[in-house]
C-alpha cells in the first residue's frame, strides 16, 4: 500500500499503470478527484492541510479499507496546496481478487477521505476567498458503512 | 506546556497557526474557555463549537476529552478532503 501528501501534480495514467502492473488481484478500481471551476468563477483552490495527522488518518482508513474487503493493494494520493480548475486533486486506487470488493473499498475509502483526513479546502473566485463547508451529506455518507 | 495549533478559518480569526501555551486546564473545553477569556480574537474563533474540531495528539476527540498527557491539541472546522 501506498500514500502520498503532496504538493506536485500526479500522472493519473501513468500512477495507475503502474499500480496495476504491480498486482495480479483481477480486479484493480480508481478514482480521481478533480477541481471543479464552479461554472467558470473559479481563479484557484488552496488545500490546507494538518502534517502528521494527515498521513495517520489516511493510513488508518487505508488499514480498515484493506482488512474489510480482503485488499491485495491501496494507493491514496492526495494534494495539497494552490491549485486550478481541471487539476487533479486526489486519487484512489484498489486492488481486489474481485470488482465487488474494489469498488466498495474505493468508495469506503472516497467518503472517509472528505470528512475524516484533515483537510480544508479554500474556493479563490472573482468575489473573494471562501471556505468549502463540510455537506452533512458527507457526514451521512459515512453512515452506511 | 501544550502546542495549540489551528488549522483554515480558525487559524485565521486566531491570527496565528500555532502556540505553546502554559495552560493547566484539564480538558478541551476548560482549555477554550482560558483562552477566550484572553482576547476578542479567541472569542470569536470559538463563539460556535458546533461548527468546529477537536484533534488531541493528532487523533479527532471531543471538548470534554481529557488533556491529561496531551502534548499537541489542534482546532479546525469539519474537513474537507477528497
Amino acid at each position: 500500500m501506498r500514500l502520498s501528501v503532496q504538493t506536485e501534480a500526479f500522472d493519473l495514467g501513468a500512477e495507475t499503470n503502474a499500480f496495476a502492473a504491480g498486482t495480479s488481484a483481477g480486479a484493480v478500481v480508481t478514482f480521481t478527484g478533480i477541481v471543479r471551476d464552479n461554472g467558470g468563477t473559479l481563479s484557484a483552490m488552496q488545500i490546507e492541510h494538518y502534517p502528521g495527522m494527515t498521513e495517520k488518518a489516511i493510513a488508518a482508513i487505508m488499514d480498515q479499507a484493506a482488512a474489510r474487503w480482503g485488499l491485495t493493494d491501496a494507493l491514496v494520493i492526495h494534494r495539497h496546496g494552490t491549485l486550478r480548475a481541471g487539476d487533479p486533486i486526489m486519487m484512489v486506487a484498489t486492488a481486489a481478487p474481485h470488482r465487488a470488493a474494489a469498488f466498495a473499498a474505493a468508495e469506503f475509502l472516497m467518503d472517509y477521505l472528505k470528512s475524516r483526513a484533515p483537510f480544508w479546502k479554500k474556493e479563490i473566485g472573482a468575489d473573494g476567498a471562501s471556505w468549502v463547508a463540510a455537506k452533512d451529506a458527507d457526514e451521512d455518507a459515512l453512515k452506511r458503512w | 506546556m501544550i502546542d495549540v495549533l489551528y488549522f483554515a478559518w480558525v487559524r485565521e480569526r486566531v491570527g496565528l497557526p500555532r502556540e505553546r501555551l502554559d495552560s493547566t486546564a484539564p480538558t478541551v473545553r476548560a482549555l477554550i474557555a482560558e483562552l477566550v477569556m484572553r482576547e476578542d480574537r479567541y472569542a470569536l474563533a470559538f463563539s460556535d463549537l458546533t461548527s468546529l474540531r477537536v484533534a488531541l495528539d493528532q487523533n479527532l476527540s471531543d471538548f470534554d476529552a481529557p488533556l491529561t498527557g496531551v502534548r499537541e491539541v489542534a482546532f479546525f472546522p469539519p474537513m474537507t478532503g477528497g
